[in-house]
C-alpha cells in the first residue's frame, strides 16, 4: 500500500490543483512535494531492511497476465529517491516568480512526478510501458504552453521524437511477452527468463529496439538533436524535470530491461553502444565549449554527462552499474541546481548569453560560491558527489577497453573547459549593463542552493550510505548476467 | 593519533570559519583564525617528528568508496616521508600566512584570501598524508582547486581569470594521466594501498604494466609540477597574490609531483625507461625555464621560470634515482624560493604593485632588510658554497654525473644559466640608481615586520638547510638519508669527492663566473634591459617564451573551437537533424499516400477486401506446401 501512495499521491494533489485551482498553489503543491518525500524515504527504509525489496501486486488484465505491479529494491530505490528529492527542490525553484502560483503549472508538475515515480515502480513492462509514455503529456504540456520562442515547432518535434523511440520499445517487449509460456506474463522477472533464452541473432535485434527507445530518451549519440533545443526552450523547472529526472528512464531502462534480457544481444551490439556513448561525451563537451547561451550549454553538458553513464552501465560490471545508479542521482542534484542558476541570473538580467553577463560575484557572493562548488560536482572534483560517480563509470569503461576508456576520460579536461568559462564568462570580470543592478539572492533561492550545494559535499564525502543501499541490487542483477 | 589527525582538521575548521563569516569577521581576527591552524600543525607535526619511532604507521579513518571488491579507505600514513612534508608544508605555510597578514592588509577580500590558504593546507595535508593513491588524488585535486581560487583571487580582471582557468585546465590534463594509473593500479594490484602495492613488487610478485602505470603517473607530475609540455601554466600563475606564488607555485603544490614519483619509488625502480623519460623531461623543463628566465624583465615571471627550471632539476635527480638528493632540493628550494617570493612581495608592495625590473633599482638603502634576505636568497639558489642551494643541487649533479655524463654537463649550463639570470634580477631591483617614478620613489618603505620577520627566518633557513643532508666531505652525517632511507631502495654508493675534481669544480665554477659576469654587467657596467621593442633577434624568441603559448593556441584551443561551431552548426544541424526530419517527412509522406486509399467509395473496400483474402489464402496455402 506504502508504493501506491508514493505513486499516486502527486497524481491526487495535482488534479486537485488542476481541478479546484485553489489561491495557494505553491504552499499546496510544495507540502505534498515534501510529503510525498518523507513517505519515499520511509518505503525505502522499509526497502532496504527487506532482503528482496518490497512488491506490491495486484492482477490488472489477468487474461493476460498482465499485472498492476510495484517493487523498490536497491536498483530502482536510488531512482525513486532521485525522484522524491528532487521535485520538493523543483517545486521550491518557483517561489515568488510568476509560476509559484499557477495551478496549472503546479499541477502538471506532481503529475509528471506520479508518472516518473510509475516508471522507476513498475514491476511489470507493460506498466512500464505505460508510464514511460504517461511521462510525455505533462513535461509536453509544461513545454508547450510555458516554453520560450519556438516553442511549438520544438516540443512537437520532441514529442514526435521520443515517441517514435518508445513505438520500437513497444514491439520489443510485445515480442518477448509473446514468446513467455503459458498464458503468457509481463512480469519483468519473467521476461527475464524468456529473452535470455531467445536465439543470439534475436537478443541482438531486440537489443536494438530497446536501445534505440532509451538512447533517444537521455539521449545518445546521434539520436540527441531534440535536446538541446528543447532543454532551452522548455520553462526551467521542465528542463529540471527533464534533465535531473526523466532522462534517467534511459538509463534505468538499460539496467532495468536491456542487461538481464539480452545478454547475447549486447554481445553483438554492446560495443557499437558504448562507442556511440562515448562519441557524444566528447562531442557534447565540445559543442559545450563555444556555447553562447548558458541553458543550452548545461543542456550540452547534461548529454555528455548521460554518455558517460550509459558506456559504464553497458560495460556491466558492478562498478559500472553502481557508478551510473550513483551518478544518476549526483547528476540530479547538480544539473537543477545549475539550471536554477541559470534561472536566477535571467529572472534579474532577462538574459543567458553568456557574452553580456559578468561581474556578478561583486553583487552576490552566496550565489558565485553554490556556482562554484555545483560546477566543482558537475566536474567531478574529489569529495564531490560527481567524483563517485564518474570514477567508477571510468573505470567500467576503462576495463572493458583501455582505448575507449582513455577517450571517455577526456571529459574530465573538456567538461572543466567549458564549466570554468561559464563560470568567469558570468560570475568574474567587470559587471556589464545588464548585470550592474544585480540583486542578492532572495531567502527562497538560498533555501534551494544551499541545501543542494550540502548535498553535493555529502554525496562526495560519504557515498558508502548510498553504495551499501545499491549494492545487493546490482550484485543480484549482475549475477543474472554470468 | 587524535592529535594528528588536528594537523589536516585545523585548517579546514580555518577554512570554514573565515569562509562562512565573510565578509563579516574584522580583518584582524581573520588573519589570527587563518594563521593559527597551520601553527598549531606545525607545532603537532614538529612534535611527531622528534618522537618518530621509524614505524610506518597507518591510521584507517572510514570507507570511502566501497564497490564490489574495490575498496577504498580515507586512510593516513604516517613514514619518515609524509613527517618531512608536513614540516615544509605548515612550517613554510605558518610563515607565508603571517606574511599575508601584512601584505594582504588593505585588500576588501582578506578574509576569503585566508580561507583559500586554509584550504589548501587542508588539501596539501591530505595529499601527503593519504595511505593510498586515491586520498593523495583527493589532495592532488584539491590544491589544483585552491590553485585556481587563488591565482583568479583577483578575478576581476579577466587576464587573471584566463590564468586560473588555464592552470585548472592544464592541470586536470596531468590528472588524467593520474587517474588512469589508478585505474591500472586497481587493475594489476587490486588496491591503491600503498602497503599493499609496494609490499607485492617488495615480493617479487609479477605485475604487468608496471611501465605503463609508472608513465601515467608521471603524467600526473608533468602536469602538477609544471614539466614540459604542461608547464606554461606556472609563469601565468603569477597573476595570484604574491604570497600565493610563494606557498602554492613554489614551496608546496608544484613540488607534489616529485614528492609522489619518491612515494611510489618502488614502481618507477622498476621501470628503467620511464625514469630515463623523467629525466630527460627534467633536463629539457631545466634548461627552458633557465633560457626564458634569463630575458624576463618581470620580477615575478623570472622567479616563475626559475621554479620551472628548478623542479626540472629535481626531475633529473629522480631520473638518476637520486630520490634522497631530489627531496633535498624540495626542501632547500621552499625555503630560499619562498624567501625570494615573499621577498619579491615586499618589494612590490613597496613599489605600489611595479613588478618591471627595468623601473627598480637602488632599493638597498630603502629595503635593508628586504634587500639582505633577497641576497641571500640569491646566492642560495646559485649554488654558491655554503649556502642550502649549493648542498641540495650539487647531490643532484653528483648523481648524474655517474648517472648519465651528457647529462650532467647540460645540468651544468643550467645551474650557470641559474646563477646569472637569479644575480641579473637582484642587482636589478636593488642596486644602481632608482628608475621608478616620483611618487614611487616618494611612497617606498620597508615592510611592516609581520613580513620582514618571515623573510628572516627563511633566509636562516637558505643559509645553514643545507645542514639538512650535509655530506661526508663537509663534515656532516648525511641526516636526511638516513631519515628517508627506509622507503627507499638501496642508494648507490658514490666514490669520495675531492673540492679538485672536475665533478666538484665545475658546478662550482658555474655558480660563481655567471654571478661575477651579471655584476660587471648590471653592476659595474650599469646595463639595464631596453624595452620590448628593442628586442631583437633569437633574444625576442626567447623573450616571447618561444611562442610555445601561441602554438598550444594554434594547435588545441583553436582547433577545438573550430570542432565546436562544426560539430554544432554542420553535423548536428546540418546532418543528423536532417536525417531526423527526413525520416519524420517520409513517415509523413507515406501516411499521406496510405490515406488517400480511404477514399469512402464502398466498391473500392470490397474490392480490396477480395484481393486480400486471396492474398491471405494464397500465402497460408504456399506455406502449408512447403
Amino acid at each position: 500500500m506504502s508504493l501506491l501512495f508514493i505513486l499516486f499521491f502527486p497524481l491526487v494533489i495535482g488534479a486537485i490543483l488542476l481541478v479546484a485551482k485553489p489561491k495557494q498553489a505553491f504552499i499546496i503543491s510544495l507540502a505534498a512535494s515534501i510529503i510525498e518525500l518523507v513517505a519515499t524515504i520511509l518505503v525505502l527504509k522499509d526497502a532496504a531492511a527487506t532482503e528482496n525489496g518490497l512488491v506490491f501486486t495486484k492482477p490488472w488484465i489477468e487474461e493476460a497476465g498482465i499485472s498492476f505491479s510495484l517493487w523498490v529494491d536497491g536498483v530502482n530505490g536510488i531512482l525513486i529517491g532521485l525522484c522524491a528529492l528532487m521535485v520538493p527542490f523543483i517545486v521550491a525553484t518557483t517561489a515568488n516568480s510568476d509560476k509559484a502560483n499557477n495551478t496549472q503549472y503546479q499541477g502538471l508538475m506532481l503529475a509528471m512526478q506520479t508518472a516518473l515515480m510509475g516508471a522507476f515502480l513498475a514491476k511489470d513492462a507493460f506498466l512500464f510501458y505505460f508510464f514511460f509514455e504517461a511521462s510525455l503529456l505533462p513535461i509536453y504540456f509544461l513545454a508547450a504552453i510555458y516554453g520560450g520562442e519556438n516553442k511549438n515547432v520544438i516540443t512537437f518535434k520532441f514529442f514526435v521524437y521520443t515517441l517514435f523511440g518508445s513505438l520500437f520499445l513497444l514491439i520489443g517487449l510485445i515480442y518477448v511477452y509473446l514468446a513467455t509460456p503459458g498464458s503468457h506474463s509481463s512480469d519483468i522477472e519473467t521476461l527475464y527468463q524468456t529473452a535470455t533464452m531467445l536465439p543470439e541473432h534475436i537478443q541482438g535485434n531486440l537489443f536494438l529496439a530497446f536501445f534505440i527507445a532509451f538512447a533517444i530518451k537521455m539521449p545518445i549519440f546521434p539520436f540527441h538533436t531534440w535536446q538541446p533545443d528543447t532543454y532551452t526552450v522548455a520553462p526551467t523547472q521542465a528542463t529540471m524535470l527533464l534533465s535531473g529526472i526523466m532522462l534517467k528512464m534511459g538509463t534505468y531502462g538499460l539496467i532495468r530491461l536491456v542487461l538481464p534480457m539480452f545478454p547475447l544481444g549486447i554481445i553483438t551490439w554492446g560495443n557499437t553502444a558504448i562507442i556511440l556513448s562515448v562519441i557524444g561525451i566528447i562531442y557534447g563537451s565540445i559543442i559545450a565549449i563555444q556555447q553562447k547561451d548558458a541553458k543550452r550549454l548545461l543542456a550540452y553538458s547534461s548529454f555528455a554527462h548521460v554518455g558517460l553513464m550509459s558506456a559504464g552501465i553497458l560495460s556491466q560490471s558492478v562498478e559500472g552499474i553502481q557508478g551510473a545508479l550513483y551518478q544518476m542521482l549526483s547528476h540530479g542534484i547538480n544539473i537543477v541546481g545549475l539550471f536554477f542558476i541559470i534561472e536566477i541570473i535571467e529572472r534579474r538580467t532577462k538574459s543567458r548569453e553568456i557574452a553580456q553577463l559578468g561581474g556578478i560575484t561583486q553583487f552576490s557572493y552566496v550565489l558565485t560560491v553554490a556556482f562554484v562548488i555545483l560546477s566543482l560536482g558537475s566536474v567531478a572534483l574529489p569529495l564531490t558527489n560527481g567524483f563517485i560517480g564518474e570514477f567508477l563509470l571510468l573505470k567500467s569503461v576503462f576495463d572493458h577497453d583501455m582505448i575507449i576508456g582513455i577517450v571517455a576520460g577526456i571529459t574530465i579536461i573538456l567538461g572543466a573547459v567549458y564549466t570554468l568559462r561559464l563560470i568567469q564568462k558570468t560570475m568574474f570580470g567587470n559587471f556589464s549593463r545588464i548585470t550592474k543592478d544585480f540583486e542578492d539572492l532572495s531567502a527562497a533561492e538560498k533555501w534551494v542552493l544551499i541545501p543542494l550545494c550540502a548535498l553535493v559535499i555529502i554525496g562526495g564525502v560519504h557515498p558508502t550510505w548510498i553504495l551499501n543501499f545499491t549494492e545487493p541490487g546490482v550484485q543480484a542483477l549482475v549475477s543474472i548476467l554470468k | 593519533m587524535s592529535l594528528l589527525l588536528l594537523i589536516p582538521l585545523l585548517p579546514l575548521i580555518g577554512f570554514a570559519i573565515n569562509g562562512l563569516a565573510y565578509p563579516k569577521l574584522s580583518k584582524s581576527i581573520a588573519g589570527i583564525v587563518g594563521t593559527i591552524p597551520p601553527l598549531v600543525a606545525f607545532v603537532i607535526s614538529l612534535q611527531l617528528f622528534l618522537n618518530f619511532d621509524g614505524q610506518t604507521q597507518i591510521i584507517q579513518l572510514a570507507d570511502w568508496i566501497k564497490v564490489a571488491d574495490l575498496s577504498i579507505p580515507f586512510a593516513f600514513q604516517i613514514d619518515a616521508l609524509s613527517i618531512m612534508m608536513l614540516l615544509v608544508i605548515t612550517g613554510v605555510g605558518t610563515l607565508i600566512h603571517l606574511y599575508s597578514m601584512g601584505y594582504m592588509a588593505h585588500d576588501a577580500g582578506f578574509g576569503k584570501f585566508f580561507s583559500f590558504l586554509n584550504l589548501f593546507i587542508f588539501f596539501m595535508l591530505i595529499l601527503v598524508l593519504g595511505a593510498n593513491f586515491t586520498v593523495l588524488f583527493i589532495g592532488w585535486e584539491g590544491v589544483g582547486l585552491c590553485s585556481y581560487l587563488l591565482i583568479g583571487f583577483w578575478n576581476q580582471k579577466n587576464s587573471y581569470g584566463d590564468a586560473a582557468r588555464k592552470a585548472f585546465i592544464m592541470n586536470r590534463i596531468g590528472d588524467l594521466g593520474f587517474l588512469l594509473g589508478i585505474f591500472l593500479l586497481i587493475q594489476e594490484f587490486g588496491t591503491t594501498d600503498y602497503q599493499t602495492i609496494f609490499s607485492t613488487i617488495k615480493d617479487g610478485t609479477e605485475v604487468g604494466n608496471i611501465g605503463l602505470i609508472a608513465f601515467c603517473l608521471f603524467i600526473g607530475a608533468m602536469g602538477k609540477s609544471a614539466q614540459i609540455p604542461l608547464f606554461t601554466w606556472l609563469p601565468d600563475a603569477m597573476a595570484g597574490p604574491t604570497p600565493v606564488s610563494a606557498l602554492i607555485h613554489a614551496a608546496t603544490m608544484v613540488t607534489a609531483g616529485i614528492y609522489m614519483v619518491i612515494r611510489a619509488n618502488a614502481l618507477f625502480e622498476l621501470s628503467p625507461e620511464v625514469l630515463h623519460f623523467v629525466g630527460w623531461i627534467g633536463l629539457a623543463t631545466a634548461l627552458l625555464g633557465a633560457a626564458i628566465g634569463l630575458f624576463q624583465n618581470d620580477i615575478k615571471k623570472v622567479l616563475a621560470y626559475s621554479t620551472v627550471s628548478q623542479l626540472g632539476y629535481m626531475f633529473m635527480g629522480l631520473g638518476a634515482s637520486a630520490y634522497t638528493a631530489s627531496f633535498f632540493h624540495v626542501m632547500t628550494h621552499a625555503f630560499f624560493k619562498a624567501l625570494l617570493f615573499l621577498g619579491a612581495g615586499s618589494v612590490i608592495h613597496a613599489m605600489s604593485d611595479e613588478q618591471d625590473i627595468r623601473k627598480m633599482g637602488g632599493l638597498k638603502s630603502k629595503m635593508p632588510i628586504t634587500y639582505i634576505t633577497f641576497l641571500l636568497g640569491t646566492i642560495a639558489i646559485s649554488g654558491i658554497p655554503p649556502f642550502a642551494g649549493f648542498f641540495s643541487k650539487d647531490e643532484i649533479l653528483a648523481a648524474l654525473y655517474h648517472h648519465d655524463f651528457a647529462m650532467w654537463c647540460l645540468a651544468i649550463l643550467g645551474s650557470a644559466l641559474t646563477s646569472f639570470y637569479m644575480f641579473r634580477v637582484f642587482i636589478l631591483t636593488f642596486w644602481g640608481d632608482f628608475r621608478g617614478t616620483e611618487k614611487q620613489a616618494h611612497h617606498l618603505h620597508e615592510s611592516p615586520w609581520s613580513m620582514t620577520f618571515p623573510l628572516i627566518i627563511l633566509a636562516v633557513f637558505s643559509v645553514g638547510g643545507g645542514l639538512i643532508n650535509l655530506p661526508h666531505f663537509a663534515g656532516g652525517n648525511e641526516f636526511l638519508a638516513h631519515w628517508l632511507a627506509p622507503i627507499l631502495p638501496e642508494p648507490h654508493v658514490a666514490g669520495e669527492v675531492s673540492f679538485f675534481s672536475l665533478e666538484m669544480g665545475a658546478p662550482l665554477l658555474a655558480a660563481f663566473l655567471p654571478a661575477m659576469l651579471a655584476i660587471y654587467y648590471f653592476g659595474i657596467q650599469k646595463a639595464v634591459p631596453g624595452n620590448d621593442e628593442s628586442i631583437q633577434g633569437i633574444q625576442k624568441i626567447i623573450y616571447r617564451k618561444f611562442y610555445i603559448d601561441e602554438l598550444y593556441d594554434i594547435l588545441f584551443v583553436r582547433p577545438i573551437q573550430v570542432l565546436s561551431n562544426f560539430f554544432a552548426q554542420v553535423i548536428d544541424f546540418l546532418v543528423i537533424d536532417l536525417i531526423v526530419e527526413g525520416v519524420g517527412k517520409t513517415v509523413k509522406t507515406a501516411s499521406d499516400e496510405i490515406r488517400r486509399a480511404q477514399t469512402g467509395n464502398v466498391g473500392y473496400y470490397i474490392f480490396m477486401m477480395v484481393v486480400s483474402i486471396a492474398l491471405i489464402l494464397v500465402l497460408t496455402l504456399r506455406s502449408r506446401i512447403l
